[in-house]
């Protein structure tokens, strides 16, 4: 009886054993593939947030500043300790990396402009003890409160102050959060104009791309190659020919406009506006994302059973509600697919909108392009980049919820 | 087994050739493309290469930091020289991406004046010197125009008398600027008003005048295109890209030098570049009297230095007198401002801002 219970008990042991086994094995066999989905996916994503949210370079080089600025109270005078901790700590900056106190400084003029070149001053400056008055004989700036406030914001490694910024909101020196200027306000515009521009361009695509996917599916094998080819020409050509190529159709003198006025459908003085407008910018980036929705819906009617219309049909169906009930339901696989593939890479796009849209033509993606290349501002791009990323996550959950994404197919 | 030996001494021999090739220094010059990089190819890389015996790698960007703040951050810096705009050079050097300059071996100009006071004011900085200034100007077609012509940075803003659109670049900076000379600022008092919460008002009221006209353009190429089929009548534009389609296509078009805002394109070396002594040998050689003059034949951009000047001659085409297209021709600067790098180095991000809010809405 003992050893036969030994002996269950060895055998679940063993098997056990030969169970995790097999576990660590299967995982050996992942593990590059998960080394790969967290180095290329989750870790710039973290990076990206980190940029944002957290920089040492005050703190770490300007150490006792940091210390006395973060208990200095905004209304209250510059104590002696704080210049001369400012003064002595600028200069041992700069003694390791001349570029440190312009770096400081790019910082402190990004919360109040026109600080740039006063911050610095002070690591060049050679300032003996009264260190306040010192500062104040460089430049009458440092005499007023508002430049030390600007330092006060920038000196913190932990702040949220670049994603209040992305959403128009700016932090104070004494902690409270105010509204950004009216005119200066721009980025919740965009990001609305950005949901709302690839919204109508998801729209446009869905309405455009569903008969042509009906048509690709339904006709011969031999007449849907050939039709599948010229939906997949442009994707071979270069964006901006495309682009350029949209410009001389829709220009006021364009291509389309001359020949509405040859046909005498409207007057020279009534050429149409089609270009450099909101109008422009759905158009073109319609004809760009078009084969993102073809796509999968085509892959999807394919796998359509006709039976299934033909037995509705054969019940007494009208064609309508054969079609609306029994297969349509059957595409929305696709359809889902096809409207978050065009909906995704339309949040993204900025060169065609910045080329056709006129003044509309500016999106929340050519703010964080511009920070990016432009300002250097590489912070604000990642909280505005974070705050985006965001977005699409949460309409991603809305999709999930209403249509379920185990349901989506690419094909 | 013999074969294998061979093979090996084979490639002993090749590992030491490119080392030898290697020896003699090469760099990467970085520039805007097309026909400019051409114009510098010509002018500068070419007799340096003839003279040192070293080569250049030329490179296209298009325009921004962010590429050389990363090859700078990772410690990977593949490019040695770039070519760069005033802003972004003093915004770099700000970011510790370039290195500080050894301006005292810059070589006198040839008619022997010291080289600090050869190069126009603005072309020296700590960390980039000038190459060529170019001309952010306004230009027309002038078959829209028969009677009148317009001659003042005044007259792009008076839709009454020279109806049609407008082409503006969609940023910031330029357009403040004309609009207060449009408004009667002169050019010396143009950063001081716009350092002024009144002189921002007045510069975007000015705009507002003509905002519902305006066609905004992104790329350099836009403008003569806009031009040329007839979208707008007059369009703000760099002078070169109106320049080309005027000499070598016939093009109407009427460039207007009142007003002009030059900018200057200047050559920087990245930190941490691994050749940063025959860089600064190109730039000292590139930047002399004979190669900055040479330039202006392939190009209708100014040089820096005033002794190059009596040296410009003509177009590539042979008959085509390069000075007169000159932005720092005499008789084009009577009413012009040289863009301010201090100015906009702190005010670039607030009225970039105040900006894109305005075009919006």
């Amino acid at each position: 009886m003992t050893t036969m219970e030994l002996g269950a008990e060895g055998l679940k042991r063993r098997l056990a054993r030969a169970e995790r086994r097999g576990k660590w094995r299967a995982f050996l066999l992942v593990a590059p593939l998960l080394a790969f989905v967290l180095l290329s996916f989750a870790m710039p994503i973290l990076t990206l947030v980190r940029q944002a949210a957290y920089n040492t370079l005050v703190s770490a080089n300007l150490p006792k500043t940091t210390a006395l600025i973060s208990d200095w109270k905004v209304d209250a005078p510059v104590p002696e300790a704080l210049c001369e901790a400012l003064v002595v700590e600028m200069h041992a900056a700069k003694a390791i990396d001349p570029a440190i106190p312009s770096r400081i400084a790019t910082f402190v003029n990004r919360e109040r402009a026109g600080s740039l070149s006063h911050v610095k001053q002070v690591a060049n400056a050679d300032i003996q003890a009264p260190y306040c008055a010192g500062l104040a004989a460089l430049n009458d700036d440092w005499a007023q409160p508002e430049i030390w406030r600007a330092l006060k914001i920038v000196a913190p490694s932990l702040s949220p102050r670049f994603f209040l910024q992305a959403l128009d909101f700016r932090l104070q020196a004494d902690g409270s959060i105010r509204e950004q200027d009216s005119d200066e306000a721009l980025h919740l515009m965009l990001f609305r104009r950005t949901l709302w521009v690839a919204a109508g361009v998801t729209l446009a695509c869905a309405l455009l791309g569903f008969p042509v996917a009906y048509l690709l599916a339904h006709v011969s094998l031999r007449v849907s190659n050939m039709l599948l080819i010229v939906v997949l020409l442009p994707f071979w050509t270069s964006l901006l020919v495309r682009t350029t190529a949209w410009i001389a159709l829709l220009q006021h003198n364009g291509v389309v406009n001359d020949t509405l006025v040859a046909l005498r459908i409207i007057g020279e003085k009534g050429r149409l506006e089609m270009m450099y407008n909101m109008f422009a910018t759905l158009v073109v980036m319609t004809h760009v994302l078009l084969p993102f929705m073809i796509l999968p819906l085509f892959s999807v009617m394919k796998g359509i059973n006709p039976n299934f219309t033909r037995a509705a049909l054969s019940l007494g169906a009208t064609p309508w509600t054969a079609f609306w009930k029994v297969y349509f339901p059957q595409t929305i696989p696709g359809l889902g697919a096809g409207c978050l593939l065009v909906f995704i890479l339309a949040v993204g796009y900025y060169i065609t909108p910045a080329l056709v849209g006129g003044q509309s033509g500016q999106l929340i993606s050519n703010i964080i392009a511009f920070h990016m290349q432009k300002t250097l501002n590489w912070p604000l791009a990642a909280a505005i980049g974070t705050i985006l990323l965001l977005g699409v996550l949460a309409l991603y959950w809305v999709y999930n919820r209403l249509i379920g994404i185990d349901k989506m197919k690419l094909g | 087994m013999k074969t294998f030996t061979n093979l090996l001494l084979a490639s002993a021999a090749t590992l030491a050739l490119t080392v030898a090739a290697a020896k003699a220094d090469q760099l990467t010059v970085v520039s805007w493309g097309g026909a400019y990089t051409k114009s510098q190819v010509e002018a500068y890389q070419k007799p340096w290469m003839a003279k040192t015996g070293n080569t250049i790698v030329s490179a296209d960007y298009n325009g921004g930091l962010a590429e050389v703040k990363s090859q700078v951050e990772s410690g990977n810096v593949t490019w040695d020289i770039i070519d760069v705009e005033p802003s972004e050079a003093v915004s770099g050097c700000n970011d510790g991406l370039f290195e500080k300059l050894d301006l005292t071996k810059l070589p006198k100009g040839a008619d022997g004046s010291d080289a600090k006071a050869d190069f126009v004011p603005g072309a020296l900085l700590d960390c980039a010197v000038g190459t060529i200034a170019y001309a952010n100007i306004f230009g027309y077609d002038s078959t829209k125009f028969p009677g009148a012509k317009p001659t003042k940075v005044a007259d792009f803003f008076d839709l009454k008398t020279f109806p049609g659109k407008r082409g503006m670049k969609k940023e910031a900076k330029v357009n403040l600027e004309m609009a207060l000379m449009a408004d009667g600022v002169a050019a010396a008092d143009v950063y001081k008003v716009l350092a002024t919460k009144d002189g921002v008002e007045r510069a975007f009221k000015k705009l507002d005048t003509i905002k519902s006209s305006v066609v905004w353009w992104e790329a350099g190429a836009q403008p003569p295109q806009l031009l040329a089929s007839g979208e707008v009548t007059m369009t703000t534009a760099y002078n070169g890209r109106l320049f080309t389609p005027m000499v070598t296509e016939g093009k109407p078009f009427v460039i207007v030098w009142d007003g002009q805002q030059q900018v200057f394109d200047m050559w920087a070396i990245l930190k941490g570049s691994k050749e940063k002594a025959v860089a600064m040998d190109f730039i000292d050689f590139s930047t002399s009297t004979q190669p900055l003059a040479d330039q202006a034949k392939y190009i209708p951009y100014g040089p820096t230095r005033k002794s190059s000047a009596p040296l410009v001659g003509k177009f590539m085409d042979g008959k085509t007198d390069m000075a007169p297209n000159m932005p720092t021709n005499p008789a084009n600067m009577g009413n012009s401002l040289v863009q301010s790098v201090a100015f906009w180095s702190e005010h670039y991000d607030e009225l970039n801002e105040r900006f894109i809010n305005w075009i919006g809405k």
